[in-house]
This record gives structure tokens, sequence and C-alpha cells, in this order.
């Protein structure tokens, strides 16, 4: 009886998921970025959305490369990263139907309190990282090819820098998630370039602080892309399209502006 | 490791407050590695029993391939389900990836090779101290073969149970096939990799904790069915 | 060697269960384990197989029930050459039995279900009664002493209803009060028409059980007859040196 039991159990189970036993039951894959599932920017918007259209919104959430890359295996309906050049690549080869700003934050380089290379309050940042690298402090990089990765390598590139060089002695690559790489970099002391949303809602900050921040090419813009069906018959247009119409329409805008973490706004709507 | 007796008293407040989301994440990492950790007994301790008693060309290389199976790392694992599942993919069709039974093939694959190497060896043992005797009986294969896995079952139960550690405790495969979705494919591990992630160090050692304390429930479980079974017929 | 009125019909086997082999060779590693046997053995009765260490006896044995394979010669039952129906018919008793992991009462209905035997119940209550177990038919088999475990390997084997029982050295771990029973089991066995063969080294438990010996050293038959001539008379210098006790090259 015990056997049975749990042989329901499995089965309900396992006919839960986005697959095509759960054709009835209104459900979307999202590949996303982590900052907006790490941020809790998801468990907030949400059941928002839900409520109003009883569709339910799974959130895979990892590094803007692989989010792009599994959206290219058609492994998702929406595509929410924060990558722009990549985002318009993707339209462009067609696994995209449209690219929409959605909303920003801004990214910022977060360092021990004791600031080995003196970057603390510098608004530049090109110049910090070319302090940073003069000194050898370290650095902890993403290295995954994430948002955050690309944004850092144009960074490092307009500063007329190639760290890659010392990579190992003070310039260090993870290869990992913005939280990884940031407890990484907490552990030994080097400077992390993050964006807003994942520091203030980051639980294990150390004795680190914000050093450098307010600078325009900082700016952290995300995009949302409904994955195109023509491409991917998988694709679920209605659904999707539904969500993303609800992220920018004044509704969706205006829940994204009213999350806030220790009454802090993480993400600025910018929707056109 | 200041943090670890806050984590501990975080594991208990969260086990007394019946937290919903936890008791959902606990019942679905079950439900996948017990799942997985049968299918994989069914398979991996017939193949065993088939190579512990038959003699045929090659048998020697596809044990060490086995045995070197049992190293693979859950990750490869992981890629190799995810890119047979992906809608690109070979079995795309089925629209398994991100589902509680993507998970269930990946770590079934994953455990299948080392409850197979494992229970081959039990089998192996046992095969050669009733070798003569069962042809002596001239007892047909499958005869053989039953008889070796019940009287072996309490040993290969052991190889059950390394085999569900290893699948209750893995991340790499679960998190690549299953996404960590909330409320539907997150598990023990990949919700402690998020909350490390997220910074939250004690509660991801306190769902480090609650993970232990259950793969200690089911090793003492099975130590007990053990213990009570071997006074009754096993010597 | 015995003459032509050599080996003795008895009445209750059946002609399946009378043994012939011939010019039987057994070579491995370049040395002839068996060199050119020939032996017939009538369809009842006890039949010891004697002789030294690495004589032959049990492999011999071996080849016989067909768990060895012969280099060359001929092995037939009634006739008929080994194979599986034949081969069913032969039960094997090791020296030291294989018993599952499991009950007594297990290990004997084990047996019975390969064979087909439906209602085993009755059976296997009988088969212990016979060797004296039917109190610890819910025991371990592994718990019993030794002279038990032999007792429950002879249960065992008679549950294949065999015509013909070979016993390979059955006693040579046992103290003497534990030989003795099992010895008592074998005659009841062969008086009831079971045709047996017992590989032995005590001469003791040879002259107690033999209807007619089979001497053999080095990989050859050396002697065979009758036990009472073969024990009073024997013809060859090795089976006299191996009955007094003296060392046998």
């Amino acid at each position: 009886m015990k056997l049975v039991a749990y042989a329901i159990a499995v089965s309900a189970i396992l006919a839960t998921g986005p697959g095509p036993a759960a054709a009835q039951d209104r459900s979307i894959l999202v590949q996303s970025t982590t900052s907006t599932a790490n941020s809790g920017l998801y468990d907030y918007l949400l059941p928002i959305f839900h409520d109003k259209t009883g569709i339910t919104v799974n959130v895979v959430a990892v590094g803007t490369g692989q989010a792009i890359k599994n959206a290219q295996n058609c492994d998702g309906d929406v595509l929410l990263v924060h990558a722009t050049p990549a985002e318009e690549k993707f339209v462009a080869d067609g696994f995209g139907v449209k690219r929409s700003d959605l909303m920003y934050n801004d990214f910022i380089i977060v360092g021990p309190a004791a600031d080995p290379a003196g970057v603390k309050g510098m608004k530049d940042a090109e110049a910090a990282l070319t302090k940073i690298a003069g000194s050898k402090s370290i650095f902890a990089s993403r290295g995954d090819d994430s948002g955050t990765h690309k944004k850092e390598q144009a960074l490092w590139k307009s500063a007329g820098i190639d760290p890659t060089g010392a990579s190992g002695s003070w310039y260090r690559e993870t290869g990992s998630g913005m939280g990884a790489t940031l407890n990484t970099g907490i552990g030994m002391g080097a400077y992390v370039l993050t964006d807003r949303a994942t520091w203030i809602s980051f639980a294990n900050k150390g004795d680190f602080e914000i050093v450098v921040e307010g600078a325009k090419n900082l700016f952290n813009q995300y995009g949302v892309i409904l994955v195109n069906p023509e491409k991917c018959p998988s694709v679920k247009t209605e659904e999707g399209q539904a969500f993303i119409d609800w992220l920018l329409s004044d509704d969706g805008q205006t829940a994204i502006a009213g999350y806030r973490v220790d009454g802090q706004q993480l993400f600025f709507p910018d929707a056109s | 490791m200041q943090d670890l007796g806050g984590a501990i008293q975080l594991a208990l407040s969260l086990i007394v407050s019946a937290d919903r989301n936890l008791a959902e994440i606990v019942s679905l990492s079950l439900l996948v590695s017990l799942t997985a950790t049968a299918l994989s007994c069914i398979i991996g301790v017939t193949l065993g029993a088939v190579l512990a008693t038959t003699r045929f060309a090659g048998r020697g290389a596809v044990i060490a391939v086995v045995n070197a199976l049992m190293g693979l790392p859950p990750v490869v694992i992981g890629l190799i389900v995810y890119l047979a599942l992906s809608r690109s993919g070979p079995l795309g069709f089925l629209g398994l990836l991100y589902t509680p039974t993507a998970m269930i093939i990946a770590q079934t694959i994953l455990v299948t090779p080392i409850v197979a190497a494992l229970s081959r060896q039990i089998l192996e043992d046992l095969h050669v101290e009733y070798d003569e005797y069962f042809r002596s009986l001239c007892l047909p294969h499958r005869n053989v073969v039953a008889a070796l896995i019940w009287d072996g079952r309490f040993s290969v139960l052991t190889a059950g149970l390394a085999g569900f550690g290893r699948a209750v405790a893995e991340v790499g495969a679960v998190i690549i096939v299953g996404g960590n979705i909330d409320h539907l494919t997150r598990v023990m591990t990949t919700a402690i990799a998020l909350e490390t992630s997220k910074g939250d160090l004690a509660l991801a050692l306190a769902l480090g904790t609650i993970l232990m304390a259950i793969a200690l429930f089911v090793n003492g479980l099975v130590y007990y069915i053990r213990c009570t079974a071997l006074r009754s017929a096993y010597a | 060697m015995a003459g032509a009125s050599w080996p003795p019909l008895r009445a209750g086997g059946a002609e399946r269960c009378s043994l012939a082999v011939n010019d039987l060779w057994y070579l491995a590693g370049g040395r002839a384990l068996l060199s050119g046997i020939n032996l017939t053995l009538g369809r009842s009765g006890i039949t010891v197989l004697m002789g030294p260490n690495g004589a032959g006896k049990s492999l011999l044995l071996r080849v016989v029930h067909g768990l060895a394979a012969p280099t060359s010669g001929a092995v037939t039952w009634g006739g008929r050459s080994l194979n599986e129906e034949t081969r069913r018919n032969i039960a094997l008793v090791f020296q030291k039995p294989a018993l599952l992991r499991r009950t007594v009462a297990a290990n004997v209905d084990f047996v019975l279900a390969a064979r087909g035997v439906k209602d085993r119940t009755d059976r296997r209550n009988e088969l212990l009664e016979t060797v004296d177990l039917a109190n610890r038919a819910d025991q371990p088999a592994r718990l019993l002493s030794g002279g038990e475990q032999q007792r429950l390997a002879l249960a065992r084997a008679l549950a294949t209803d065999p015509c013909v029982l070979l016993l390979d050295e059955p006693t040579a771990s046992l103290d003497p009060a534990s030989s003795l029973r099992i010895e008592q089991i074998i005659a009841l066995v062969a008086a009831r028409g079971v045709r047996v063969i017992l590989v032995t080294h005590d001469v003791g438990q040879a002259r107690r059980l033999a209807d007619d010996v089979v001497f053999m050293s080095h990989g050859q038959v050396v002697e065979m007859g009758f036990a009472d001539s073969f024990f009073s008379a024997p013809q060859s210098e090795r089976a006299r040196a191996f009955l007094d006790g003296r060392f046998v090259l």
C-alpha cells in the first residue's frame, strides 16, 4: 500500500513539469540572469502576474551567456538578461522576436574597507580599474561570459588594459555566478564588479563596501525578448507575450519600481 | 566556523516551524533521489549480476568501464542529459527538460554505475561460493541470478545506499537539467547552492544540516532493517 | 583386480543409476590428473573411492557428475551420456557445503522449488526428519554446527530425489560422533535404493559403509573389488601400504 501511495506521489509530481503533460496548466519558462532571481525580484513580481493572469512563470537563473545559449536551444519561452549587444545579436540571428528595454540599475565596484588600491570614492570606473591594475591589487572576475563579465571586459578594454595576462596572480577569474564570485572575492579581499541589486540583497558582505559607483558607463540595462516561435515551435507565444506585455505595461513597470530591499529600490523601469 | 552553531539553530527552527517551502524542497529531494536510486538498483543490480555470473569476451573491459563511470562528475552527466533533453536535442520532443523527471534521469545515470560496480563485486564473491553447488543442481541461469540477488540483498542494499548518498548530495547534474526552478525543481542541494550564491551562508548551512540529518535517517533506517533481517535468516 | 563377477548387481536401483567410465583422461598444466580410468559400477550399493591425497578421487567424482569436463574418454549413466537430464538424477555433496544464507527450511525449499515441486511443506518436513533437523527448521543455516550443516547438505541433495548420491569427503572436518550420524544417514539412503559413491580418507568409515571399493593413486585406478576382500587381502602394494597407514608414493 505504501508502495502504491509512493507511485501515485511520483506520478503526480512528475506530471507537473512544463512538459506536454502540463499543457492545460498555463506556464512559461523564463531563461534569466541570476541577479534578477538572487535579488528576490521574481519572488515579488511573479505572484502579482500570476494573480492577474493565472499564468505560472518558471525561472531558470543562470549567467547571461548560458541563458542566451539555453534560449537558442529552444529551452525557454522568454529571455530576460542584461547584455544589450548580445541580446541584439540574438534577435538579429533570428532566435528572438524583438528586444525591449525593461529596466536598469547600475554596476558598482565593491572592495575591502582597507582599500589597498586607494580607489574609494572614485567616480570613473576606468581610472579605478587602472589604479587597481597598477597596484596589482586583487580583482575577482566572474570569468563566465555573463552579462556582468561582458561589462567588466568592456571596461578593461576602454581603460586600455588587458588583465588576462595577470590571470592567476592579481586578476582572478572564478568562473562562477555573481554570488559565488562575491563570496570568493570577499574571502580573499579582492575588488569585485557587481550589479547593485545583487549587492544590496547579498547577505555575506563581511567588511566590504561600495568603493566605486555613479559612473555613467556603469549603467546596467536589462532587456526582455520573446524566443522566436518560428525557430522554436515549442515556445508558448501567447503566454510568453502576455508576460512581456505585462512587464512593459504601466502596471508591470510600477511593480518593478515598487520592489525594495532594506528600503532601497533595486531596479528602475525604463520601458519606452 | 562561528556560523556552525547559528546554522544548526536555524536548521532546528526551520524544522520546528514546519516551513512549507522547506517541506516541499525536502520531499522533492527525497522523491527524486529515492526514485533514481530505485531505478538504478533495478538496472545496476541486474547488470552487476550478469557481469558477476557470466564470462564473455570483453567482460574485463566492461567492468573497467563501469568502475570508471563511478567517477563521472555529475556536471558532465547533467550536460549530457541536458543536450539530450533540450528542445533542440534528440529527445527534446518529450518536453522533459526542467522537470523532476529529467532530474531522475540524470541521477539514475549517475548512480547506476555505482550500484552496478558494487553489486557486481558483492554478487561475484557470493557466486564464487555458490557456483559449484548451483552447477551441481543444473540450475538455470536466471535462477542463479535470482538466488544470488536474494541472498546478497542486504549487501546489495548497502550498494543502493551508497548510490542514494551520491544522488541526494549531488548538485551539478540536477541544477543543469532541473534548472533550480522554485516550487518545481528546487531540491536541497540546489537550494543550498542558491543560498550560498545569495551570500546567506547560515541558511545554506542550515539546509546542509537538514540534508545530513535526512541522509543519516535513511542510513539508520536501512541499518535497522538489515540488523533485524540478519538476525532471522542471514549468518 | 577382481574377477568378472564384480561389480555385483543389487536390487533396488534403476538401470540409469549404473555408471560406466571408459578410458577417461583429464589433463591440466601438462600433467595427467586422471589417466585412463576404466570403471563400471552397478545400479545400487555404496562404493567407496579411496586413496591418498592427490590421487584424483574428488576430480573423478566431479567428472562423473559433469561438473568438470574430461580431456577425453566417456562417462555414461545407464548407457546414456552426461547431459542435463541424466545429471538431474545425480546429487553431489561437497566437503564444505555451500549453504544458502537462509533458514534451514528455506535451503531445502530452494531445491524443491528448483525441481518444480509445488507442494513443498510436507516433503521438506519429511527430509528434515530424515536428517534429524526438523527442530532447526527456522534457524539460519549458517549458524548450524559443522555436522548439522553437512546433514542439511544431505537433505538438500535428497530433495532432488536422486538415483545417485555422490559424496566428496562429507565427514572430513567433523568429529567422530557427527561423522557417525552422517554415516547412518548414508546407510539409510543406500538401503532405500539410492546408488552412493563416497570419497573418503577414513579407512574406518570405508570399512563400515563400503559394499565395494575403488582404490586410486596418481590419477589411476589401482585396485577395485568387494569391500570384504579389499580390506582383508588388498592385491596391490599401494593399497596395502595405505591401509596400514604407511606413506604411499
